[in-house]
């Protein structure tokens, strides 16, 4: 329980580990050893991240019988009904049912209570552990910060810092003399702080901060060569492709902060979305909005471009990004939020929704270009594309497990394939040009070799690879033939096509890479232990990953219990906060005849390739986009992207900066600086009035006429003033006289 | 009943002087002409006192009194001023002219 409560250690030992690597790397490691601080920082992270898992496994043990008791763990300051469970069952069953004066948005509570007797009889509540601290206090908001942890943010810490760890030993070597050594060794520290941070986010304003961290330090080590003009244009365009989906994640966050009765709680937000107490309009405005933001960070189709270009990165970086930290921080939002998608979308018992659309799309349309790509780093950046549709079809479709499954064993294999694909490219002189500068590397390279074929038949889904097992779910999850929370027929087409797309163009890379001779200059050599030991490693996970979720039986063959649906077990969440079985959400079982046929697809993609490049049996195929002009238009697209990058730069970019610049330039030149113009001159003419009228006649007039009636009166006055006494005697007697006068006549 | 000629003996003294204040230029002569005004005015006083006891006398001599210093500063002015200006003259003392 220790363990489970003070989960803000993990990500807090990356985040020292950047302080000291900044602070002290340089001055007192010398410039080629900032990793003695950042390597037992992460690796401390990671035995931190297995011993809580370790806890959490035990946890999940312990069955509790009711909802209410499963919040046992939460920190009633954290959350809402958390607070109310305290209170006993009466008032949690209450503030299920959306009765509280908190949630103003109750519209059917009805809808509760089913729920969580269902739960209750047949599977035990998950009990998330929540731990959260005040952040800052505005009036009566208190903005908590803190740390959930069930199932999916354990499964999280430990793929992040296994990844990263073995991400670090590798850059030892591959960056090894790089001028700036100890900086890309502190963004490493940062990035994985980050992606821990957000993934252990107990609140959407803390998942925001996350997120945008993420971002900045993608930027940072995307740009990380940023001399060369395409390598910090690419990092730019990762952080501007990234903005414009973050608008949508600000938009979603606000609504289900107003609708969920102005709290932040990931739980409260669940359990308001699953209990019916936000209106199905504003789940649905919010699903879509958070979408944008999973198309731009999991590079979801027509947001996608920036995630190719990131490949100008250190290929390492490549595999933290696409394998543990950065793209899959999408994937995770949904996951994390899924009663608000499970709901807004109405996902079950659909046949078509945006998400499962935009997700298989993506798969095929990603793996399609894959295919054009002379860079291997590029192939494999659109696999992980492809493989993210796969990830978002499987969110779409309901098959929850299945997405974080795949993200699981996707990371194991995909990271392998990209540290190998730099284990080639320090080889062949940092190229990664496959086509011109590799070939015949599998008689030199006999442990990359070894580890890329590994990855390669896990991704392109070969039994009994990972890929199979994590892959077959997510197509038997699609509901195409055999209904499970809905019939999406056409996302289980669109999936086989990028299965079959997928096991072609690895091949193709096999091909290559490893087969024919070498195209390159110099002589080749095997990498170094510190290079292929995370290889090996990471191609033993990559092969049996897929065991952790073995289905319950395989055509009427049962497994036993102990070994089968491990991972569904611990990571999926049962409980309020998670849509149940009375929602619609189901289980796809094993389906055999599925299972096979994606064996097929795959298998028929490999000897496809196979034929074409090895045995070159399919001549008719050979040079066809150069004789048929339909597919030499297809490549054409295909090799141009499918014009989005054209679309972006040219049409969007180069309107603004065109006509709509001119346009807006000449509405500034002329209105505003016309009414501004306006203004001023009429001000300056009123003032001219004031002055000529007012100031100068009235004012002016007033004081200078005050003052020419006392000269003048003066002026009078002097005349009398002779300065002769005896003519104002002469005066002085007069008007003694007239006095006298007038007193006999009036006395008189 | 012959107060009215002390009166007119007054009045005709008061005259003179008055005359002789507005008209003469030499500045002794309007101290003498002041003079004879002061004592226009005691023949007054004198006059009206014998029909009201002895407070008119009195009078008559607290001016004669007073006269006598005034005539000693105006004689004193007089002769500083001859003495700047080599004329008493009252006519040139126009110095407050506006």
């Amino acid at each position: 329980m220790w363990f489970l409560t003070h989960a803000w250690l993990i990500p807090a030992l990356p985040a020292l580990s950047f302080v000291l690597i900044l602070v002290f790397g340089k001055k007192f490691l010398g410039p080629t050893r900032a990793h003695y601080i950042g390597i037992p920082f992460v690796l401390a992270a990671f035995v931190l991240s297995l011993l809580t898992a370790g806890a959490w496994i035990s946890r999940s043990n312990d069955h509790v019988e009711t909802e209410a008791a499963a919040m046992s763990g939460v920190d009633a300051k954290c959350s809402e009904i958390a607070a109310a469970a305290d209170k006993g069952p009466e008032v949690f069953e209450a503030s299920l049912a959306g009765e509280t004066k908190a949630s103003p948005a109750a519209t059917t509570p009805t809808e509760a209570t089913p729920a969580v007797e269902a739960a209750a009889s047949e599977e035990h509540p998950s009990q998330p552990v929540v731990r959260c601290a005040s952040w800052w206090q505005n009036d009566d908001s208190v903005f908590t910060i803190g740390t959930i942890i069930d199932g999916q943010s354990v499964l999280m810490l430990v793929v992040v810092t296994l990844i990263s760890l073995l991400v670090h030993v590798f850059s030892t070597d591959y960056v090894n003399g790089d001028r700036r050594y100890t900086h890309y060794f502190a963004f490493l520290s940062l990035f994985t702080a980050s992606m821990l941070f957000f993934v252990l986010s107990q609140s959407i304003l803390q998942m925001i901060v996350g997120w945008e961290l993420v971002g900045v330090c993608s930027f940072a080590l995307i740009g990380h060569w940023w001399e060369e003009k395409p390598n910090s244009d690419a990092a730019l365009k990762a952080f501007i492709t990234n903005r414009v989906g973050d608008i949508g994640l600000l938009i979603g966050v606000i609504i289900l902060f107003f609708e969920s009765g102005q709290n932040w709680s990931v739980l409260d937000i669940n359990t308001k979305a699953n209990t019916g107490q936000i209106g199905h309009t504003y789940l649905l405005v919010a699903s879509l909005c958070l979408l944008t933001a999973v198309m731009s960070k999991s590079g979801q189709f027509i947001l996608h471009t920036w995630l190719p270009d990131a490949m100008a990165g250190p290929t390492p970086v490549s595999a933290l990004i696409h394998a543990a930290t950065m793209v899959v921080a999408g994937i995770y939002m949904v996951a994390r939020l899924y009663p608000v998608f499970f709901h807004g979308l109405s996902i079950s018992g659909s046949s078509v929704n945006a998400m499962a659309v935009i997700g298989s799309v993506t798969a095929l349309f990603g793996a399609l270009l894959a295919f054009v790509q002379k860079d291997i780093k590029k192939v494999l950046a659109y696999s992980t594309v492809s493989q993210l549709g796969f990830m978002v079809t499987a969110l779409g479709v309901g098959a929850w497990t299945a997405a974080l499954f795949h993200l699981f064993t996707h990371a194991f294999f995909k990271a392998c394939l990209f540290l190998g694909a730099g284990s080639l490219s320090h080889a062949c002189h940092h190229s990664f040009n496959m086509v011109d500068d590799m070939g015949g590397m599998r008689k030199v390279m006999p442990k990359t070799f070894k580890t890329f074929v590994i990855g390669t038949g896990a991704l392109a889904g070969i039994f009994p690879l990972a890929g199979f097992w994590s892959k077959d779910e997510i197509l038997a999850g699609t509901g195409g033939l055999n209904a499970a929370n809905g019939t999406y027929t056409f996302a289980l087409i669109m999936l086989l096509l990028a299965a079959f797309c997928t096991a072609a163009y690895m091949t193709r890379v096999i091909w290559y890479a490893f087969y024919g001779e070498y195209r390159g200059h110099g002589e080749p050599h095997e990498s170094g232990p510190r290079i292929t030991v995370p290889l090996v490693i990471l191609a033993v996970l990559g092969a049996v990953a897929g065991f952790a979720n073995l289905p319950k039986s395989i055509g009427g063959w049962k497994l036993p219990e102990a070994i089968s649906l491990r991972f569904e077990h611990l990571v999926e969440p049962v409980g309020v906060f998670f849509p149940g079985k009375d929602a619609g959400f189901t289980h796809a079982g094993f389906n055999v005849g599925l299972a096979l046929l994606s064996l097929g697809v795959a298998g028929a993609g490999v000897y496809l390739t196979y034929l074409f490049y090895w045995k070159r049996a399919l001549k008719p195929l050979e040079g066809l986009a150069e004789r048929n002009k339909l597919a030499g238009a297809g490549k054409n697209i295909l090799v141009n992207k499918y014009y989005l990058d054209t679309l972006y730069t040219t049409i969007i970019v180069g309107a603004i900066k065109g006509p709509i610049a001119k346009a807006t330039y000449w509405f500034n030149q002329n209105v505003i600086d016309g009414a501004v113009n306006g203004v001023g001159r009429n001000a300056v003419k009123a003032g001219q009035f004031v002055y000529e009228t007012i100031d100068q006649q009235v004012v002016d007039g007033a004081v200078n006429g005050t003052a020419s009636i006392a000269s003048s009166t003066g002026g009078g006055l002097r005349k009398i003033q002779t300065g002769r006494i005896q003519q104002y005697a002469a005066l002085f007697f007069a008007a003694a006289a007239l006095l006298a006068g007038v007193f006999v006549v009036v006395i008189g | 009943m012959f107060v009215i000629q002390f009166l007119m003996l007054s009045a005709i003294l008061f005259s003179i002087g008055v005359y002789g204040v507005l008209v003469r230029r030499n500045g002794v002569l309007v101290l003498m002409s002041i003079e004879l005004i002061l004592n226009a005015v005691n023949i007054n006083l004198v006059a009206f006192g014998t029909s009201s006891g002895l407070s008119g006398q009195v009078f008559a001599l607290f001016v004669i009194a007073v006269a006598a210093a005034e005539v000693g500063v105006g004689l004193a002015i007089l002769l500083m001023i001859y003495r700047n200006r080599r004329s008493i003259d009252i006519d040139q003392l126009d110095e407050l002219k506006g």
